[in-house]
């Protein structure tokens, strides 16, 4: 039962040609689906317009984060800092301390190893106002494990005070910069970038700082998801309701805080919880639901989707995808083996 | 005639500013006795400069320590919190009634300094992040159009700490006029004398492109004269090396192994008070 929320498409996982190393700059979507380009530095432009505190930040990755857009429409609110990343966020922790709302660019991978002790001290700490805005998520580049941010939801959960965001969409990024440009507190959100897919519905999606979205209610299975998962989980429990098993898919787009309240609802009625991240299965997402039900001794049956434990190779997104399971398929057939498997 | 009662009136403030460093150390050591042990040595030997800066450079409003056109006053160097407290108590910004409770349970004047305690700009502890905001609050005031300035105060052994260099990089590269950073080399860190040579200090500045002067951080009319020269928009930034003496002012300290962190057992503060006392100007 598809409930609330207009969806406007599906996300396909049949994305560029097999075998094809994607490196920098490349969409993830295929192109049927509907897109937005630059949705983040869209979005910026329009929150930037509505107030003149909100200044822009990279290190040196403005081409590749979509800040550009931002940095044409206020040059004057535009700074680049240069291959430095725990000096872009201390500059940005001082420049909120005078009143100003810095969105800082740069890849997750630079972001949380180069930058944490300048994030946790200089930001979370003294809960400066500071917004960090982290391209190349999880799986979202082929470049090897240098550059794929694939244990940054981990590193960002553990620091007290700060908010993380992990957009499933076009809709869901412009939606949340606004959301985090009127949030007096320090962010840290992934970002989906290019030509980026358009999942949820404009005019009708709601993102909250608040709550989980309950994009489909059944009582076989839940599944909660975030980030790009979403969007294959979406297709996967359409996949799941043709073979007659109906699943309540949670979307949890803000890992911290996390809403609390509303997965323990569904892990109350649904045996078996499913989790899929674009992050590794060691603390992301799924240990943030696996925390929560032993605290509320619901004894759900949980199966964690996402990245082993391991560094990722240099590869093509759908090789990778594949190998790593983080596909619409991979869902399928999880939900499928477990709900088989006598309990 | 002009010039003499110029001269008249700087020996006067360099007088008067004498005090305020006398009375510093004052709080500082009774801080110190209160917990005794600490960051003694760094405290007593920046005590001179705090006292020119927050007596006779800065602009703030003691009842009202977030007014908007102050100057900022960042310490980078956390546990140096011991001098700060000491500065505000004497700006009347914190209650002298405080200063025994110096890292006592659930005291505002903690052994690190900490933002939510008032006239506090910064949390420190951890260093290399006093640099990176301060070009962020100098640029941020210019933005915003105010005339105030920002001073960020590190240590020699901080300089260690690559994000330092990535800061003073980006404070002449936004060519921050209103930023001045005081590098307070005493020439010890944790382990014990400099464990990484960092010299030269002020070519290391000069080099990264800041107006950069060498001074006996001891002496307050070096420091005054400084602090009037680093008023001069140069369009870049300015530093003031600052060499200075642990336990300055306090002989028995002076003369203590010069340590990161003094444990005071040994010190007679009555002692202590009276060295203070006699103190050689």
């Amino acid at each position: 039962m598809w409930i609330g929320i207009k969806l406007v498409a599906n996300w396909s996982c049949k994305m560029t040609k097999l075998g094809q190393t994607v490196a920098m700059g490349v969409s993830e979507a295929v192109q049927s689906q509907p897109v937005i380009t630059a949705p983040f530095g869209k979005a910026l432009v329009e929150a930037g317009a509505r107030n003149p505190k909100i200044l822009g930040l990279t290190a040196d990755l403005g081409k590749y984060t979509d800040i550009f857009p931002f940095k044409e429409a206020f040059p004057d609110r535009f700074f680049n800092i240069g291959m430095a990343e725990q000096n872009m966020v201390g500059i940005a922790a001082g420049l909120a301390r005078t009143g100003f709302v810095p969105f800082c660019t740069t890849y997750c991978v630079f972001a949380t190893r180069r930058a944490y002790d300048f994030i946790a001290i200089g930001c979370a700490l003294s809960r400066s106002n500071v917004k960090i805005i982290a391209g190349l998520p999880g799986l979202t580049t082929g470049y090897g494990a240098t550059h794929q941010g694939i244990e940054d939801l981990a590193l960002m959960r553990s620091i007290p005070n700060l908010t993380v965001i992990d957009p499933c969409d076009a809709t869901e990024t412009m939606q949340a910069v606004h959301a985090i440009a009127e949030f007096d507190g320090p962010v840290y959100m992934r970002l989906l970038r290019g030509q980026v897919p358009v999942v949820l519905d404009l005019a009708t999606y709601r993102f909250s700082l608040e709550r989980a979205q309950r994009l489909r209610e059944g009582t076989d299975v839940g599944i909660i998801s975030t980030g790009l998962m979403t969007g294959r989980a979406l297709e996967a429990v359409q996949t799941l309701s043709a073979l007659g098993i109906e699943a309540t898919l949670l979307h949890v787009p803000v890992i911290k805080p996390l809403d609390v309240a509303t997965i323990a609802e569904l892990a109350a009625t649904v045996d078996l919880l499913v989790t899929a991240e674009n992050h590794v299965v060691t603390g992301g997402l799924g240990s943030a639901v696996a925390d929560l039900i032993v605290a509320c001794q619901t004894k759900n049956k949980l199966i964690k989707i996402g990245i082993p434990d391991h560094f990722v190779e240099c590869g093509s997104l759908p090789y990778l995808h594949t190998k790593y399971g983080l596909t619409a398929e991979n869902i399928v057939s999880t939900v499928l083996s477990a709900l088989h498997q006598p309990s | 005639m002009e010039e003499t009662q110029r001269k008249e009136r700087r020996a006067a403030d360099i007088q008067r500013l004498r005090q305020r460093s006398k009375n510093l150390r004052q709080h500082i050591l009774t801080m110190a006795s209160g917990k005794g042990q600490g960051y003694i040595g760094q405290g007593l030997g920046i005590a001179d400069i705090l006292a020119a800066l927050y007596f006779y450079e800065m602009k703030y409003d003691p009842l009202n320590p977030r007014w908007e056109k102050r100057d900022r006053f960042v310490l980078s160097t956390g546990h140096y919190s011991i001098a700060l407290w000491a500065a505000l108590v004497e700006a009347g910004i914190l209650p002298a009634s405080e200063l025994p409770q110096y890292g006592a349970d659930q005291c505002r004047l903690e052994m690190s300094t900490i933002d939510t305690t008032p006239g506090v700009e910064m949390t420190g502890g951890s260093l290399g992040h006093g640099l990176g905001q301060a070009v962020g609050m100098a640029l941020g005031l210019r933005l915003a159009g105010e005339s105030s300035r920002v001073f960020v105060e590190l240590s020699d052994g901080e300089l260690q700490e690559g994000s330092v260099w990535e800061a003073a990089m980006s404070g002449s590269h936004f060519q921050l006029d209103n930023l001045v950073a005081i590098i307070d080399c005493n020439g010890i860190q944790a382990d014990g004398p400099m464990v990484m040579n960092i010299e030269p200090v002020a070519d290391k500045w000069r080099a990264f492109g800041w107006e950069t002067t060498e001074i006996d951080g001891n002496d307050m009319t070096q420091i005054v004269a400084v602090l009037e020269a680093a008023r001069q928009p140069l369009n870049r930034p300015k530093a003031i090396v600052a060499r200075t003496l642990p336990g300055k002012g306090v002989a028995s300290i002076e003369n203590c192994e010069k340590a990161h962190f003094l444990n005071t057992t040994h010190v007679d503060w009555n002692q202590a008070r009276r060295e203070l006392e006699l103190q050689n100007d």
